[in-house]
């Protein structure tokens, strides 16, 4: 029984099947990822995961919990952490400030009106976000607003604000979208060091075959809308399924 | 102190100081020369900056931190005000009463145009506020007359019961507000120093008294773990759904907060003068809160104090200037040139001091998005900077 198990889940826009009796069973303490061509029904199925969406029919459960029909915030408050493909920070905010939300949250749940208390005497969240801060290697950009850093310490500074809050599962999607190879290769050294250093498990969403071959432990292959294969990054690697639905044509 | 930093301990003080000393600071003329038409300092018009400061500070906790642009606060003043009148009409003349009662209406109030009015944002929140706030004004001034007293407006009568006080004094008018029996809001000290004239009015004292409050408790919020979501619902309400916050009872805890700023300054109003109209609530009133806010800074902590000031200032010293002043003032020149001078200002002061205010306010929006606040900070920059050039000799530190 993995910590996530999606069963039989389905969603249709319109005339269009996106998801059809999707299965998937992710691991505790693993990294899996979901790869696919354009359109295969990836993000459909994040969304899915996260609260964006309502499935038409199946389940998914959470660490024996559904997560169907829950608000995105109140599947977060359960421990899945979601990193966006663009990524989504308090741009207004220095990265001190970005980090002190995540911990506030975890903390406070989802809302308190401590409107009297003050920011930099919580010295136990201080201390928390200043070593998370540390970990990703950010610590010398603390007081910097957000908006002017590049899209490779914006990725870094959202995955310390998700790995904050100590997640059970973290979902990616597409992690290493639109960036240079350098920040690429910085990101994928990031996600190395935390499945090593940390007990996560990780949900990758990727397109990306270096990214993804070099991180899960296990892969699923998702083409219009249902599961072709899952299995180990090797196994998949000279699947003659997996070549002719995805390899073949994307890279 | 106070639980805060070294800087807004001195912001505080130095609010505390201007506050205090206002009588002093906005009376620079000496009584009877030509430049005693620009003093302020008498106490109508000090207690209406200090009002309309509270109020600023209010609509900026929801404006300036969150970026929901209300346009219907001057309904929660609007209904303040009713409530402080009526409990003047009904409990007695003390103005803490009536203020309490104002600030927990006015909070009502907002707790149910803000639940529904925050179901949106951008565009139709302002919008859906406008509207709320043109439906008080008109049910103000007609349906709900019984309670209003409609286009006369809600006054004192000698008929009113005032369970706790008089209907009438003893020579037969109408009392009037106290702070306690003996101290009244119109009490005023005038001191005389040579040439000027100082005055020292008992409900501007209690108005900065309730101003310094409403500052501070500002401050406390902008600092506070509260504070800092109101900032993250402006920057990012996807990145707050999928951080585990629920953006919706964050900006609804300081709509209600801001309304009942607003409350409050609608109590104070009608404290120094026991009357509350349906014109307190047009969408005019709303529109000028929305003006200090941007003019003084919005989202900083003194702007709006300042934006309130620098309008009501315009509003009440600028629109006296009139023809004849101005003839007065250009009375050394020529004739020709002298009616040329008089005909051109004429369309930036006196009636029209509302020009003169728009295009200060085109200015600085477009300049100094910051607001006054900015320019005061390029400013103090500038200095920085020179005198930083003149150590640079000794230390080559670079600027942060």
């Amino acid at each position: 029984m993995g910590i996530l198990e999606v069963k039989d889940v389905g969603k249709r826009f319109g005339g269009l099947q996106a998801l059809g009796d999707v299965n998937l069973s992710v691991a505790e303490n693993s990294v899996h990822a979901i790869i696919g061509p354009n359109g295969a029904g990836k993000s459909t199925l994040l969304n899915c995961l996260v609260g964006k969406l309502i499935p038409d029919s199946g389940s998914v459960m959470f660490d024996g919990q559904s997560v169907l029909g829950r608000k995105p915030y109140e599947i977060n408050q359960m421990g899945i952490s979601r990193v966006f493909q663009t990524p989504e920070i308090f741009g207004d905010l220095t990265v001190f400030e970005n980090m002190m939300i995540p911990c506030f949250a975890k903390r406070d749940g989802a809302f308190r009106l401590h409107a009297l208390e003050n920011v930099g005497r919580e010295r136990d969240l201080v201390e928390k976000a200043e070593q998370m801060l540390i970990d990703v290697n950010m610590i010398d950009k603390r007081h910097m607003h957000t908006a002017s850093m590049s899209r490779g310490d914006k990725r870094r500074l959202e995955m310390a604000m998700c790995l904050v809050q100590e997640p059970r599962l973290l979902l990616l999607d597409e992690p290493t979208a639109g960036m240079a190879r350098a920040d690429t290769n910085n990101t994928i050294d990031l996600l190395k060091e935390i499945k090593e250093t940390r007990d996560i498990t990780m949900a990758i969403i990727e397109h990306d075959m270096h990214v993804v071959f070099s991180l899960a432990d296990r892969i699923t292959v998702l083409a219009q809308g249902t599961p072709l294969v899952e299995d180990t990054p090797d196994k998949i690697k000279g699947h003659p399924k997996v070549r002719e639905a995805y390899l073949g044509e994307a890279h | 102190m106070f639980g805060l930093n070294k800087k807004d301990t001195t912001l505080l003080i130095a609010v505390a100081f201007l506050a205090l000393c206002a009588p002093f600071i906005l009376n620079p003329f000496p009584e009877g020369s030509s430049l005693a038409q620009f003093n302020a300092g008498y106490p109508d018009l000090m207690q209406r900056f200090v009002i309309f400061g509270i109020f600023a500070i209010g609509f900026n906790i929801l404006f300036g931190l969150t970026g929901y642009l209300s346009f219907g606060h001057a309904a929660f003043l609007g209904v303040g005000s009713y409530s402080a009148v009526w409990m003047f009409k009904l409990l007695g003349m003390n103005v803490l009463p009536a203020i309490a009662l104002s600030v927990v209406v006015a909070g009502l109030f907002a707790l149910l145009i803000g639940y529904i009015s925050l179901r949106r944002s951008g565009i139709y929140f302002s919008i859906l506020t406008l509207a709320f706030a043109q439906m008080s004004f008109n049910l103000a001034y007609s349906v709900l007359t019984p309670i209003t007293n409609g286009e006369t407006g809600l006054q004192l009568t000698l008929n009113d019961p005032r369970i706790l006080g008089q209907s009438a004094t003893a020579d037969g008018g109408i009392p009037v507000t106290n702070l306690l029996p003996g101290i009244e809001m119109r009490d005023t000290f005038t001191m005389e120093l040579g040439p000027w004239l100082f005055q020292f009015n008992t409900g501007y004292y209690l108005c900065a008294v309730f101003l310094l409050l409403a500052f501070y408790l500002s401050v406390r919020i902008f600092r506070s773990p509260f504070g800092l979501m109101l900032r993250a619902v402006k920057s990012n309400q996807q990145r707050m759904y999928y951080t585990g916050l629920n953006t919706r009872p964050y900006t609804l805890a300081a709509f209600v907060i801001s309304g009942m700023y607003a409350g409050l300054a609608g109590g104070l109003m009608a404290s120094m003068d026991p009357l509350a109209g349906a014109e307190r609530m047009q969408w005019t009133a709303s529109g000028e809160v929305v003006l200090m806010t941007i003019l003084g800074g919005a989202g900083t902590l003194i702007g709006p104090v300042l934006g309130a000031g620098f309008i009501k200032y315009f509003e009440n010293i600028f629109s006296k200037i009139n023809d004849s002043v101005l003839h007065g003032w250009f009375g050394f020149m020529p004739d020709g040139l002298e009616n040329a001078l008089v005909f051109v200002s004429h369309f930036f002061v006196g009636k029209s001091w509302h020009l003169t205010l728009g295009l200060l306010f085109m200015l600085v929006v477009t300049f100094l998005p910051g607001g006054l606040v900015e320019g005061g900070q390029r400013i103090g920059r500038l200095f920085r900077r020179k005198s930083a050039e003149d150590a640079k000799s000794t230390d080559v530190k670079p600027a942060e």
